[in-house]
């Protein structure tokens, strides 16, 4: 054998070091994403000197000039392209949040469903979960618009229940008008909210102390309920709201939602839950079976098996990719853009189409959406850590 | 006292049946009130529904392409949008005379698809097929060399589609193993940029990244450069994909034990040994639904280049039908239709995915 028997002595600068090779691997890799930077924006600069596109945020505080088909911040085409933005922004959270509240609610009952005893109910779940979740999200959106915009009826033969009115003009309802009286049901809300909270930490210090357990859900929602109209009592019962009416060609008065926020948070909704469905189901599934058995030989109802021995488990396992169907969920609310529903993609694009300043719009799309996506991971984060095993 | 007499206790009634088609029903359809009541109400709510919808979509449907004998039919579905528009659905702007090529090469590359499912055909020589295919595609798609040449810019319907998501995966891939490989780097300075690729394309919609490409990579090229708007797209979707996909790899990765790798490198292996002989045929192994999961999505994500004018499946659809007002109020078949295009090519991956599955967890049944 011709190989020495000892190592040979370490060079810190040779090739032969680990480390050397790796400083070097290092370098050389930000060095030429630094020169590919450079490049791009040395590119850019060139090409916008040359065709005279002006950079920088100044035209934010532009005039507009451009109208928005529905907002909640009192906006008009003479105010600026920042108004405009936290216009499409409010847009977007809005069908965000909103969206993610019902898909949780749907997706967790199809989920749920799939364990049904009913065979019935196992497969009609089934089959919303492959019908929905392989068709493309834009597709769906674009044939719900059209089912809100063309199958619908006009303004004048609008479908109706009692107060409410469904038509091409999209959904009209009700609302109360505000009176000073709305404040003091407020109040009670917040004190129900308040008595039901301590309510439930003496239920909780009670089941440690003696292990009997007292009602944690319905007997707290009985106290906000009570509450809440009690205060409306106090502030005279105010009933007086804005009802809708049919006018000469569109429905008038009272709230409504358009046909475009209808359609984007239907059809966000309907795809998003089939994956959350999924997520629940594998969550569910992933209890072992002898925790289930265990619980009814202690003698569990099935609401408290549920609640104590199942959830706690599954939602371990259901948290991050649940996490991951929101995030979707929010990042997909800009293909709203295709039907016209005013989100901040949508308020960028007419942006461009005005301005030219595309790195500039793009660049506050790409921030809006990074913020949310962060701060929506990161609240999750911290949901997950409390939902996650105590280990020493 | 009395004498006591054994007396036995009557028999107890037989089991209810519980194999064989009633033994099912029973227990899955009626096995309790609650079972019973909820089979009866969404049983009768499909009796009721299932029959229209039936009677929609075939019994008082119309066929053929003609639109003023659709008018008439009220109750039923105009199928006849699709006889008379399939041709710039399927195939989108391309030039009417030419369509036999977009024809033959969607037929080829959907047939070489079709191939390399099936485990007979995983050798070498496969990629050799997928070389010549693609090579085959473009020739056609492009023309030259004896065929008429067409623009890239009236491409469209299912061959972009096809092109997009086969071309954005093929290349997503090898991309998405380095970037997963580079997240778990010891060395920092690759770690943390894998990890900012990562997390910034993650936190932002594909759509953003698709304006960004039609809109702002002219910018970037140096003056008189000018790059196709299909290139661009591929480029944009590709980046895109290959970000998610990195994580699902690196879900893999991680689930290696330690001591695999530090076996490795007992025997001596080096970085790239050890990743491609033990760690990566390992970690792919377990992330299987995962990838999957993400072809699936890149295939639907294709979709969205309809925004960006370029017109795959989708924009065909608007193309054939919206300017058209003979057709135009059968739009809703037309979205039928294409709906279950990407059903069928979906819900094959899908099932692909379970079988592959299966094949890769043979070695760990006993």
């Amino acid at each position: 054998m011709n190989r020495p028997l000892s190592a040979p002595p370490k060079k810190s600068w040779s090739w032969q070091s680990q480390a050397f090779r790796g400083l070097v691997y290092q370098v050389v890799a930000i060095a030429l994403i630094a020169l590919g930077i450079w490049y791009l924006g040395h590119n850019t600069l060139v090409n916008m000197r040359e065709r005279g596109i002006q950079s920088g945020f100044g035209f934010l505080f532009q005039t507009a000039g451009f109208d928005i088909g529905e907002d909640l911040l009192g906006y008009d085409s003479n105010q600026s392209y920042f108004k405009a933005f936290m216009v499409g922004l409010v847009n977007t959270l809005r069908v965000a949040v909103i969206g993610i509240i019902l898909t949780t609610i749907l997706g967790t009952l199809l989920g749920v469903g799939r364990f049904s005893r009913n065979a019935l109910v196992r497969g009609l779940c089934q089959a919303y979960v492959e019908f929905f979740r392989n068709v493309p999200i834009l597709l769906q959106l674009l044939m719900w618009y059209l089912l809100f915009t063309e199958l619908l009826p006009d303004a004048s033969e609008a479908w109706q229940a009692g107060s409410v009115f469904l038509s091409k003009g999209g959904l009209n309802f009700p609302i109360p008008v505000w009176e000073p009286g709305h404040l003091w049901a407020g109040l009670g809300l917040l004190a129900g909210l308040l008595l039901a909270w301590l309510r439930s930490r003496w239920a909780r210090a009670h089941f440690e102390a003696t292990g009997q357990p007292r009602s944690v859900f319905w007997l707290p929602l009985l106290i906000v309920v009570i509450m809440t109209v009690l205060g409306w009592l106090l502030g005279g019962a105010p009933t007086q709201a804005n009802y809708p009416s049919k006018g000469e060609f569109a429905i008038e008065n009272g709230g409504a939602l358009t046909p475009e926020f209808m359609a984007v948070l239907l059809g966000l909704v309907i795809y998003t839950a089939a994956f959350v469905a999924e997520v629940v189901r594998a969550g569910i599934a992933s209890v072992p079976r002898g925790q289930s058995e265990a619980a009814a030989a202690l003698g569990l109802s099935q609401g408290q098996e549920m609640r104590l021995v199942m959830l706690p488990q599954a939602l371990r396992v259901i948290i991050p990719p649940m996490t991951n169907q929101y995030l979707n969920l929010t990042k997909n609310s800009s293909l709203a853009v295709a039907i016209g529903y005013p989100d901040v993609v949508s308020i960028a694009n007419t942006a461009i189409n005005q301005t030219g300043r595309a790195v500039e719009c793009i660049a506050i799309v790409m921030l809006v959406y990074l913020t949310t996506s962060l701060t929506t991971s990161a609240f999750m984060n911290w949901y997950n850590a409390r939902a996650a095993i105590k280990e020493r | 006292m009395s004498v006591r007499v054994f007396q036995s206790l009557p028999a107890r009634p037989a089991p209810v049946q519980q194999g064989g088609a009633i033994g099912w029903i029973r227990s899955n359809l009626f096995a309790d009130l609650r079972t019973t009541l909820s089979t009866l109400i969404i049983g009768g709510v499909l009796l009721w529904y299932l029959p229209m919808l039936f009677n929609w979509a075939v019994l008082s449907a119309y066929w053929l392409p003609d639109a003023q004998a659709c008018h008439p039919v009220e109750v039923g579905a105009c199928w006849g949008v699709v006889a008379e528009k399939y041709r710039l659905i399927i195939f989108g702007r391309y030039p009417f005379e030419e369509q036999w090529r977009p024809l033959v090469a969607t037929l080829l590359m959907m047939a070489l698809l079709i191939a390399s499912c099936s485990r007979a055909f995983w050798k070498p020589w496969l990629v050799l097929a997928w070389v010549l295919v693609l090579a085959a595609f473009f020739w056609l798609m492009l023309g030259g060399f004896g065929l008429s040449p067409v623009e890239t810019d009236r491409w469209g319907g299912l061959p972009l589609t096809l092109l997009l998501s086969t071309l954005s995966i093929a290349m997503a891939f090898p991309l998405a193993l380095l970037v997963a490989l580079g997240r778990r780097s010891e060395l920092p300075a690759i770690r943390t940029l894998c990890t900012l690729y990562v997390e910034l394309i993650r936190g932002v919609p594909l759509i953003s990244v698709l304006f960004m490409a039609s809109f702002m990579f002219p910018l970037f090229m140096p003056q008189g450069t000018k790059i196709d708007v299909l290139i661009r797209v591929l480029a944009g979707i590709t980046l895109f994909a290959a970000a998610y996909l990195a994580e699902v790899i690196r879900g893999g990765l991680q689930a290696i034990p330690k001591g695999q790798v530090e076996a490795a490198a007992s025997l001596g292996l080096s970085y790239w040994q050890t990743q491609r002989k033990v760690v990566l045929p390992q970690a792919l192994a377990m992330v299987v639904p995962g990838i999957m999961n993400n072809f699936i999505a890149i295939f639907k994500d294709t979709s969205l280049v309809t925004i960006v004018s370029l017109y795959e499946l989708t924009g065909a659809l608007g193309l054939a039908l919206n300017s058209d007002a003979d057709w135009r109020p059968y739009k809703i078949e037309g979205y039928v239709f294409i709906a279950l295009i990407y059903f069928a090519f979906c819900f094959a991956m899908s099932r692909y995915s379970l079988w592959v599955e299966a094949q890769v967890n043979k070695g760990k049944l006993r």
